[in-house]
């Protein structure tokens, strides 16, 4: 697994941060707050993984590969599976509706897909914002 | 996430507000129809080829252009004589294939989301500056702070790069053909670096995450900046996206060294608040 110096990929088990997990070293414990990403933010694709969704997706804008999405992983907000979506600078949840995949890998497709979806649609806040202040 | 209640810093009274995230709540149906597009993006066809001859043009007469092309449909756009001006091609949020036959001065093709861009030339300083998604690739070498502040995409340069390469960046591939300039990396924050050259001063220096993969000599780390482990999936993903550019070296990609964050530099996330709090 790639950056081998998070500590997070020191973690077997994919629900370690769903059940509460996190707060492990001495500094953690003192503070109370877990340091850092709940994910690994250089864990690297398993292309072997990737969905239908975002096979069209890519192929629609002409790329080779995931391109941007490279960089989303699912995290962990609050015990909660979440994305973290840039465009907003904040967790989008992901529904209890849908059931999570056993492996990380899975899951980061799985919020590459909701994250796309969350994106392209109508209620996003970056629809409203646009409106007031687009120049172009 | 443990109660803080619990913890020593709640107890000695240092703070009182619970510091969580953002969460955003979900207001969108995940089982609607595919859509893949900014609900403002043009509807544009990657066969429908559009020209702009930037000789007797301002760079704001010029991008003005490509804007029309876009609204009018035009997938696929060819700047001719594009004569170094600077921040040529900017603001793009779209689907698009773009082939700039010359050069760019500064700033060139910065702020884009989406586009994929060729350019025959050279670049100037910052060209992708804050660069979203997409893909952009220079045949010849770049200025300096190439790729600053890029928050995501492939940004590629065949030949060598000048300073602070990647400075500031929050996500994305840099790849780099040739050697890159002093500070590359400086303040990362995540994404990924690849260069197939040499590296020079301070690489890395004050990065907080993300990975640097450099194939040459690196004359020396910056603070905070470390070796690692070149893995499997490092390999995998190493030898896909350089095949994908044509830059694949000869003797493979195990020769690569990989530099990450120390990660001695942890004072910019959400513990911030209690730092200071607790420094008063």
């Amino acid at each position: 697994m790639a950056g081998s110096q998070y500590r997070g990929t020191e973690v077997d088990d994919v629900d370690h941060y769903m059940k509460g997990g996190g707060i492990d070293s001495e500094r953690e414990k003192e503070i109370g707050q877990h340091i850092g990403y709940r994910y690994d933010v250089n864990l690297v694709p398993d292309y072997d993984r990737i969905t239908l969704f975002l096979s069209k997706y890519i192929e629609l804008m002409g790329w080779d590969d995931l391109n941007w999405l490279e960089d989303v992983h699912m995290g962990y907000e609050e015990g909660k599976p979440a994305v973290f979506d840039r465009n907003i600078n904040g967790w989008v949840s992901i529904p209890d509706s849908i059931n999570l995949p056993e492996g990380q890998q899975d899951r980061d497709m799985l919020a590459r897909e909701m994250l796309i979806k969350f994106q392209m649609s109508k209620q996003h806040p970056l629809n409203d914002l646009r409106k007031a202040y687009m120049k172009f | 996430m443990a109660s803080l209640e619990e913890s020593k810093a709640q107890q000695m009274g240092m703070h009182t507000e619970q510091l969580l995230g953002r969460t955003q709540q979900m207001f969108f149906d995940p089982e609607q129809e595919d859509n893949f597009l900014y609900p403002w993006a043009k509807e544009v066809d990657f066969n429908k080829r559009g020209e702009v001859d930037a000789s007797d043009l301002s760079s704001t007469e010029i991008n003005n252009q490509i804007r029309t092309l876009l609204k009018s449909g035009h997938g696929s756009i060819v700047i001719k004589n594009p004569g170094a001006k600077h921040s040529i091609a900017v603001g793009i949020l779209n689907r698009l294939n773009l082939t700039i036959e010359g050069s760019l001065g500064y700033f060139g093709v910065g702020l884009i989301d989406g586009p994929n861009v060729r350019i025959s030339g050279r670049v100037g300083w910052s060209c992708a500056e804050n660069m979203m998604s997409g893909s952009v690739v220079i045949e010849k070498n770049a200025g300096s702070t190439f790729g600053a502040a890029i928050r995501g995409g492939d940004l590629v340069c065949k030949g060598s790069v000048g300073s602070r390469t990647g400075i500031d960046m929050k996500g994305g591939t840099i790849i780099v053909g040739g050697d890159t300039g002093a500070f590359s990396g400086f303040m990362m924050q995540r994404g990924r670096m690849v260069v197939c050259g040499d590296a020079g001063k301070s690489l890395g220096d004050s990065m907080y995450d993300g990975t640097i993969y450099i194939g040459g000599t690196i004359r020396d780390l910056g603070v905070d900046a470390i070796p690692a482990e070149l893995t499997e999936l490092d390999r995998a993903w190493l030898t896909r996206k350089l095949s994908q550019y044509d830059l694949m070296p000869a003797q493979d990609v195990d020769h690569f060294q990989k530099i990450v964050a120390g990660k001695q530099l942890w004072n910019y996330d959400n513990l911030e608040p209690i730092e200071k709090k607790l420094i008063l």
